[in-house]
């Protein structure tokens, strides 16, 4: 899949930034003031600028609107539902706090709710393709609530919580990435089921239907990267997992928990990058690729 | 709208005969020609006369080459469109109700005015029957030439799908596979139609035939054959001394 920069800035940001609401939320004392002023924008920038960059990639973004309407089918309408619940209700709850210094606990919850369907639902986007078998596994899930929640704990500044979830969160990208090589296999689709033709003989690819490129090489068929697809997955779970790690047993101050932030980030963004990379599509059998 | 329906009154498609088809793309040119001037936005192309031309699509034809364990490999050309699928992944991924199955015809169709382009249903499809037009930012597919099968302004025989009306070969069929004495019913329960990536679970409307087995001559000599072998093995005559006293040169 071709790893569009603003579907990964979307998922990253929004997922570390709804990981951070979360944690905001459920906190039975949180911090007032500029301090919790501080929280909560860094919170809503993370999760707005990430949705905004998710309407770079629609060929008519002044139409999104209507993306509310089909929640009964769909997990993109899902996700857009829950995104703004999850940005009103922890608006309230953060204006409350910060302005009027009063801790509404209950809204906080619904709020924390709301963010964790947010990154449910965006998992689910992607999980529901069965196009795409790497993907299409009860791990994806998984694997975008334990970064959110990892990632929220590190900004929210729990560091225990932190270091439990982020060893957690790598542990599962660990699995998602090595044992997802299998499933493209595992799904059984091949040039022979694709054309029907495969029980008279082996199928190979004789002429493509075009003498340039199109949109579905471009956008299925990624494979750029592939080379060095097992450094990269060793790269993103260092930063993301093992750096930040290595940084919070140690009990760090504010400087040191900033890097450590950073690199997780970091980390996040080559995982992200190698989720759609490294995805096979089904349609590229048709062109005797994958 | 994005749900898809329980059942279709009809279920319109295609029979596509992959023994007859010869790879011509005579089919492709027509889809291109009648849906870029008709029905919804045009099929536009970018660097269309330049170096590196793309453009969009709705019917596109492969060709595979199939090795047979034993003997001569054999070329099939397969033409691939919208499968109009009974169960379609393309209409409940739409989180703007464009992508719908109707319930008269069971036809696939985006209301282009709803799309957002998002690509999803893109994403979902297995067959890459959809693409994104780059110049309308909206999702194309096969309409099944929605706008020449009931339009009365066409002579009754222009009212099938383009593709299948260019065809020269007689490799398209049209018609409804709910009725089982339809011409495409019929087609494909002599010919064994058959489903593409049917692990899919979309249950395609469209049946591809499968290409026949090619005849052999094995049992076919003819008595007259042994007569017909070559006498003359050497040259004799004026034709031997030449072949000899140029080998000697």
């Amino acid at each position: 899949m071709h790893p569009a920069p603003s579907v990964i800035v979307f998922t990253t940001l929004s997922g570390l930034g709804l990981g951070l609401l979360f944690w905001l939320g459920i906190d039975p004392d949180p911090s007032r003031g500029w301090v919790g002023f501080t929280f909560f924008l860094i919170a809503f920038a993370l999760t707005i600028g990430g949705l905004m960059a998710s309407t770079f990639h629609l060929g008519r973004p002044e139409r999104a609107l209507k993306a509310f309407s089909q929640w009964r089918s769909s997990w993109l309408s899902r996700e857009a539902w829950a995104a703004v619940s999850a940005l009103v209700l922890m608006g309230l709850y953060g204006f409350f706090l910060i302005i009027f210094d009063t801790h509404i606990g209950i809204l906080g919850w619904l709020g924390a709710l709301a963010c964790l369907a947010t990154v449910g639902t965006t998992s689910m986007i992607y999980t529901q393709l069965k196009t795409v078998p790497r993907w299409h596994h009860w791990s994806t899930p998984i694997l975008f609530f334990a970064l959110s929640l990892g990632g929220g704990a590190l900004l929210a500044g729990k560091i225990s919580t932190a270091i439990f979830l982020i060893a957690v969160a790598g542990c599962v990208q660990a699995y998602w990435f090595w044992q997802g090589d299998q499933r493209f296999d595992e799904a059984g689709s091949t040039m022979g089921t694709a054309t029907g033709l495969g029980d008279r003989g082996k199928v190979r690819a004789f002429e493509p239907p075009h003498t340039g490129t199109n949109y579905l090489l471009n956008e299925f068929v990624y494979v750029v990267g592939r080379k060095h697809g097992d450094k990269l997955r060793l790269i993103a779970l260092g930063l993301m997992a093992v750096l930040p790690l290595l940084i919070l047993l140690t009990n760090p101050h504010h400087l040191l928990a900033i890097i450590a932030a950073l690199s997780h980030l970091a980390g996040v963004v080559v995982a992200r990058w190698l989720f759609f990379a490294q995805a096979e599509h089904v349609v590229g059998l048709y062109y005797g690729k994958r | 709208m994005t749900s898809l329906p329980e059942t279709t009154t009809r279920k319109l498609g295609l029979v596509i005969d992959l023994d007859t088809c010869v790879g011509c793309h005579a089919c492709v040119i027509s889809c291109k020609g009648w849906n870029t001037e008709n029905y919804g936005a045009p099929l536009s192309d970018q660097d269309p006369y330049g170096a590196d031309p793309v453009g969009t699509f709705l019917n596109r034809v492969h060709s595979y080459e199939v090795q047979p364990d034993q003997g001569a490999a054999q070329l099939v050309h397969f033409p691939k469109s919208c499968l109009h699928c009974d169960d379609a992944p393309c209409v409940t991924v739409c989180p703007t109700g464009a992508s719908y199955k109707r319930v008269e015809d069971g036809i696939v169709l985006v209301n282009e005015s709803d799309c957002i382009g998002c690509g999803l249903c893109a994403w979902s499809c297995p067959y890459g029957a959809r693409e994104l037009d780059a110049a309308e930012g909206v999702m194309k597919k096969c309409t099944l030439c929605v706008d020449r099968i009931y339009n009365e302004n066409l002579p009754e025989e222009d009212r099938e799908p383009a593709c299948v009306r260019t065809c020269p070969a007689g490799a398209r069929h049209f018609g409804d596979f709910a009725d089982p004495d339809s011409n495409v019913s019929k087609l494909s329960a002599e010919r064994g139609g058959m489903d593409l990536m049917p692990e899919q679970g979309t249950k395609p409307v469209n049946k591809y035939l499968p290409p026949r087995p090619k005849d052999s001559w094995e049992g076919e000599v003819d008595v007259l054959a042994p007569w017909l072998e070559p006498v003359a093995q050497e040259p004799q005559g004026f034709l031997g001394w030449l072949d000899k006293a140029l080998e000697k040169i």
